[in-house]
């Protein structure tokens, strides 16, 4: 069985995002990039279920531009197989994303596509679920446990107060939450391995896939920035002021 | 002006309908013009009856089948896809039920999502947040139908009753056939859940231990009824579990009261936190950046000061509310 990975290079998550002073974005350039957070957890739940014996090959695949190269080396070292960047320097919305990524599931014929839930630059939550209705595979979003067998997975998802399970047929599209797993840290002879391994790189024309984006952003501003309060010397002072003032308690 | 049709998903039980749906509504009512509601449910009358009961609403469209039942995904998307040709604006809740669902809805009508929105500019005009609200953008659509997905704390609810929408019964669509539910659980509930919580009380790296962390934060969070959360940090050492976890990779979270209990205030953590009404920062030390969104701060060794607090707020409930 084969499995694609859908990975995203995003600012990382320790990194303060500043907006544009023009308003016209968040600002990228020279910021420290990393894998999407929950991206990683597909990889490494992917490598997992190859590890297990399950599935036979995972293909870890980015669309964007050329510096994408560098996260999909990341996820070879994980312990992907073989990476396909599309590569392109159009901003990508999750619509166009879904396509491009139906295109290489007609071509690659996973049993199973993986990817986080949601990146967490444009916090769409999207592309999972577009790509299972344009594929019409079936869909598991918000994924805290994966057991495949039998041409079914059963499916364990985070929703609103508890978790619910279900058991979809293969193929499947599954996105994954953060409890899902721990994602390893790469070992060095992993990460040099990682470099001979085979990293396919097309575009979306060669796909048949236009990426022009649907939603323009007219502006992107700070949120207001909340001040900062003020220091109490004991606890009565703060109760007092969580009664009085803040009217919480 | 062109008149708005929005069809808003209900989010239910089969019996009741979920308090995000109101908030959807009244994301519909900004946009303007008619507010049209499916229930898609399975022995649905009541959740359709509910629905119909909600101001501002005209209609309630109603399918009904047992593979409509448990919400899954390809199952209900197929019957708002079934109907979405009437409609200007097409709305869910951002919830974990309307997530699942409406991306779907938007990828078959070759159609971009607008996710999560908090406000409404105009009819083709929203605002939402980027990078776990450390930005707001303002996107416009140019597609001929808008799909939506609504942040229930950027909107007031509308009114659950006072309504009195027509119910239609609209036929239900084919059973997708390639999924089922297998168990529902819900979480246990011994405190309120984190995303849901009015108070929260969140520990970090400064409470030093997991043991530390019950002994010292378990009594404040009984003594409040509130939820616990944690720091990254704290979830890292093993501390917690991850689902404690609030920040940009754990839950974000909005209570009116937020207690960040030995938390030095990493981008990470803050990104899930800040928009909570008033946060309380309890560290010994006084440059934390934690201090910088504190509405209160206590400086000083929180194995004394919460103990404290927890003394305190007891006698206060011995003397009866004030």
């Amino acid at each position: 069985m084969k499995i694609l990975v859908a990975i995203k290079r995003v600012i990382d998550s320790n990194i303060p995002v500043r907006v544009k002073s023009d308003g016209s974005g968040v600002d990228t350039a020279n910021v420290k990039m990393s894998i999407n957070p929950f991206d990683e957890i597909a990889v490494e739940e992917a490598v997992r279920l190859k590890e297990a014996g399950v599935a036979t090959e995972v293909v870890v695949i980015s669309a964007g531009s050329v510096a994408s190269q560098e996260t999909l080396r990341g996820a070879l070292a994980i312990g992907a197989d073989r990476a396909i960047l599309v590569e392109t320097d159009e901003v990508l919305q999750p619509l166009a994303v879904a396509k491009l990524l139906k295109a290489l599931v007609d071509r690659e014929q996973p049993q199973l596509v993986m990817l986080g839930k949601q990146a967490i630059d444009d916090d769409c939550n999207q592309t999972g679920q577009m790509l299972a209705a344009l594929t019409r595979f079936s869909q598991a979003t918000f994924a805290s446990k994966v057991v495949v067998a039998d041409g079914t997975a059963t499916v364990t998802r985070e929703v609103d107060g508890g978790l619910e399970t279900l058991s979809i047929k293969l193929p499947a599209v599954i996105t994954t939450d953060l409890r899902l797993n721990e994602p390893r840290y790469v070992t060095l002879p992993n990460i040099m391995k990682a470099k001979k391994k085979p990293l396919e790189t097309i575009r979306p024309a060669d796909l048949g896939v236009d990426v022009t984006p649907r939603l323009k952003t007219l502006k992107c501003v700070a949120p207001t920035v909340r001040g900062a309060g003020i220091k109490l010397p004991d606890v009565k002072a703060l109760i007092d002021k969580l009664k009085t003032e803040a009217k919480v308690l | 002006m062109t008149s708005f049709v929005s069809l808003v998903l209900a989010e239910h039980d089969n019996h009741t309908i979920r308090p995000a749906t109101l908030n959807t509504v009244a994301a519909a009512a900004e946009i303007g013009g008619e507010i049209h509601v499916l229930v898609a449910g399975n022995d649905a009358r009541d959740a359709a009856h509910a629905g119909a009961a909600i101001a501002g609403v005209s209609r309630v469209l109603w399918a009904d089948a047992v593979h409509l039942g448990d919400g899954l995904a390809e199952n209900v998307a197929a019957q708002l896809l079934a109907l979405a040709h009437d409609y200007s604006h097409i709305l869910a809740p951002a919830t974990a039920y309307g997530k699942n669902i409406a991306p779907r809805v938007a990828a078959e009508l070759d159609v971009a999502q607008i996710s999560d929105i908090i406000a409404v500019a105009s009819a083709d005009t929203f605002e939402r947040p980027i990078y776990a609200g450390n930005a707001i953008a303002t996107v416009q659509s140019f597609d001929t139908v808008k799909v939506i997905t609504v942040r229930s704390t950027g909107f007031e609810p509308a009114a659950a009753s006072g309504g009195h929408a027509e119910i239609q019964i609209v036929p239900a669509v084919a059973d997708a056939g390639v999924s089922q539910l297998v168990s529902r659980e819900a979480t246990k509930l011994e405190r309120p859940e984190l995303t849901a919580a009015n108070i929260i009380v969140s520990g970090g790296r400064g409470l030093g231990s997991g043991d530390n962390y019950m002994q010292v934060l378990a009594p404040l969070a009984d003594t409040l009824g509130a939820a616990l959360g944690a720091s990254r940090a704290a979830v890292d050492a093993g501390y917690v579990p991850n689902d404690y976890q609030v920040g940009q990779t754990g839950k974000i979270v909005a209570p009116q009261l937020y207690f960040a209990v030995g938390i030095s205030g990493a981008i990470q953590h803050l990104a899930g936190m800040k928009d909570s009404k008033i946060i309380v920062a309890i560290n010994k030390d006084e440059e934390a950046p934690i201090f910088s969104v504190a509405d209160y701060g206590i400086v000083g060794d929180l194995f004394t000061v919460v103990p404290q607090l927890v003394h305190e707020l007891g006698l206060g409930d011995n003397h009866g509310t004030a």
